[in-house]
């Protein structure tokens, strides 16, 4: 009611912010029998970091002008784990859209599932991380605003709201640029932990995060029809994984040089062996 | 008309960027693989008088929007302008710079157009008259081919500094067609530009990087690398472990949770190579870790590994270089 009230007066914002699970970021990738998935039976699964920062800028916002923060995400049950974690940092509810027709989707129809979900809960605010570390299609923020009709500010490393507008910085090449949008609007969070510090979830937080409601929908039930964002809508797949070339083993510079004896070795091999300098 | 491979060139205080031209370049690749002609899509201000110097690197036509309101780039207005002109030259193929905007501008275009969007390509072929991308995902601890439904548009972000530019041949130029773009009223804006004069050399863009991390022991010692950075024109990097104790701005974060680089050659500084940091550097062409831990996970993916305290490195390091560098001038 009070946050009602407060929504009219122009100050309370209502924050959708949009989750993945990936794999932590010191998981060691390798290749499916498949050849084009990865192996995914020993990987530990976290809050994409990127969207980690977004549920803290949300938070943020919340206790900076009350409102409410709801955590949308996709994929299979494990999610619903990091979803718990981030209604432990102090989210809302959660949804996850937990339908098999989104295996092999691409990034427009991952998208197109969000936007449908965005719609029913009408927030003001939508925040996610720029990218994923996993597959950093980097496509989710924007693509999700397109479809939706909002405008959307990317990449951003300060982000603030007063209730009419959000506000960020985004560096680019050489410099940084400052930019609004008027609300609804998309916002994507660049920056790094030791930009956002996001918050650990505190042990009463986790005991209350057990009974903030999480639906869990079928594409279906948002009124998205699974053929146009399932695998055979995607316009783009993975058909082949590669490593990276291993490299060659390197050489390390010692003999029986002193320091400035390895310093003139590196130059020397930087120059005429690599070209580099 | 018939169908053409388009580039998207991004421009930007008054000039392209030259991730612009390597994009002509591939874009121009392609077409020939393909049999098509190359147009390009150039918006801005004041960017007409320089449209035709995409000539230079392969594409035949530019369609251009100058408009004053196309100052600075602002996705929503950006993007029903290009997706305008994509509508008039019918690509069968995509090409734009995976530079912070050039990303953004792929996303929202591909969600307008209902296409298949690989960003931050490093490499494009042409089979059997269809394209085929190769893109880093892990940050670069794996790649990914993609591949393209029938009757789908591709559009491919090029990673910068990964695809061939050709020399620039000076006596082309490209045909202009100057298109009246309705600039739709957007609910976005940049209200502030701040770009850095210093001269200082962009880590993504750079040709060589120098990066310190937990062994620098305190920001205060970031100057030996910066001395040293400003002696070969290297952009200065940093580890997770340095900018999560605060000696180092987020900006300068190479790894999975940060930059993802791909310079001729990467100095690691008191870096002891985790598998984050690794991911994010692990393409460089040369690399070398400076570091007194001969167990340090880095010197496995070093062409040069120097066993030595950096504090007493880096400074004969960089002696040898003023030396080098007189000799050699």
């Amino acid at each position: 009611m009070l946050e009602d009230l407060l929504k009219k007066g122009g100050l309370a914002v209502n924050i959708a912010v949009l989750l993945k699970q990936t794999p932590d970021t010191e998981s060691v990738i390798r290749i499916a029998g498949d050849g084009k998935s990865i192996v995914t039976d020993d990987l530990k699964w976290i809050i994409n970091p990127y969207d980690e920062f977004a549920v803290e800028v949300a938070l943020r916002l919340k206790e900076k002008h009350g409102g409410s923060v709801v955590i949308v995400s996709w994929g299979p049950q494990r999610v619903v784990e990091s979803i718990r974690t981030a209604l432990a940092m102090g989210a809302d509810s959660g949804v996850l859209i937990d339908d098999e027709a989104l295996e092999g989707s691409d990034s427009l129809g991952v998208a197109k599932a969000l936007a449908a979900a965005v719609q029913e809960l009408n927030p003001d605010i939508v925040l996610c991380g720029s990218r994923a570390v996993d597959y950093d299609e980097g496509q989710r923020g924007a693509m999700v605003a397109e479809l939706l009709g909002w405008p959307h500010l990317a990449l951003g490393v300060a982000v603030d709201s007063d209730g009419s507008k959000v506000q960020i910085d985004r560096p680019i090449e050489g410099g940084k640029v400052a930019a609004e949008a008027d609300l609804p609007a998309v916002a994507t969070l660049g920056g790094s932990h030791a930009v956002w510090n996001p918050r650990y979830a505190s042990l009463p937080g986790i005991m209350k995060a057990k009974k903030k409601p999480l639906a869990n929908k079928k594409l279906a039930d948002l009124g998205v029809d699974p053929s146009e964002c399932g695998a055979g809508a995607a316009k783009i797949r993975v058909t082949a994984l590669e490593m990276p070339p291993e490299r060659a083993a390197g050489r390390i510079i010692n003999g029986d040089l002193d320091t400035a004896g390895k310093a003139r070795e590196l130059v020397r091999a930087l120059h005429e062996e690599a070209k580099v300098i | 008309m018939s169908k053409c491979v388009c580039m998207i060139a991004e421009f930007r205080g008054g000039n392209f960027r030259r991730v612009s031209f390597e994009v002509a370049s591939e874009g121009k690749r392609i077409a020939d693989s393909l049999g098509l002609s190359l147009c390009g899509i150039a918006v801005g201000s004041g960017v007409a008088d320089k449209a035709a110097d995409l000539g230079r690197y392969g594409v035949d036509k530019v369609f251009v929007a100058d408009d004053p309101a196309l100052e600075n780039y602002v996705a929503e207005a950006y993007v029903p302008v290009v997706a305008e002109i994509v509508a008039k030259c019918d690509p069968a193929v995509i090409v734009l710079p995976a530079s912070v905007d050039g990303k953004d501008l792929g996303a929202r275009l591909a969600g307008r157009l209902q296409a298949g969007l690989a960003q931050d390509c490093t490499e494009v072929v042409c089979e059997n008259g269809a394209v085929k991308a190769k893109r880093p995902i892990f940050a670069g601890k794996c790649f990914a081919w993609c591949e393209w439904a029938e009757g789908a548009l591709p559009v491919i972000s090029c990673r910068p500094n990964v695809m061939d530019c050709f020399a620039p041949m000076e006596d082309k130029r490209a045909e202009i067609e100057k298109v009246d773009v309705s600039i739709p009223a957007a609910r976005s804006r940049v209200t502030g530009v701040d770009l850095d004069t210093s001269g200082k050399v962009e880590l993504t863009e750079a040709e060589i990087i120098i990066s310190g991390g937990r062994g620098m022991k305190g920001p205060e010692n970031y100057a030996l690398i910066e001395e040293l950075a400003g002696l070969l024109g290297a952009a200065v990097g940093a580890s997770r472990a340095a900018v999560d104790s605060g000696w180092r701005p987020h900006s300068d974060q190479v790894g999975q949770t940060g930059k993802v680089v791909n310079p001729n050659l990467y100095i690691a500084v008191g870096i002891s190579g985790a598998i984050q940091h690794l991911a994010g550097m692990g393409s460089s062409k040369f690399i070398v870790a400076v570091n007194k831990d001969p167990e340090a996970p880095i010197f496995s993916k070093a062409d040069y590994g120097i066993v030595e305290d950096l504090f007493s490195f880096i400074p004969a390091f960089k002696e040898e270089v003023e030396k080098h560098k007189s000799t050699c001038s």
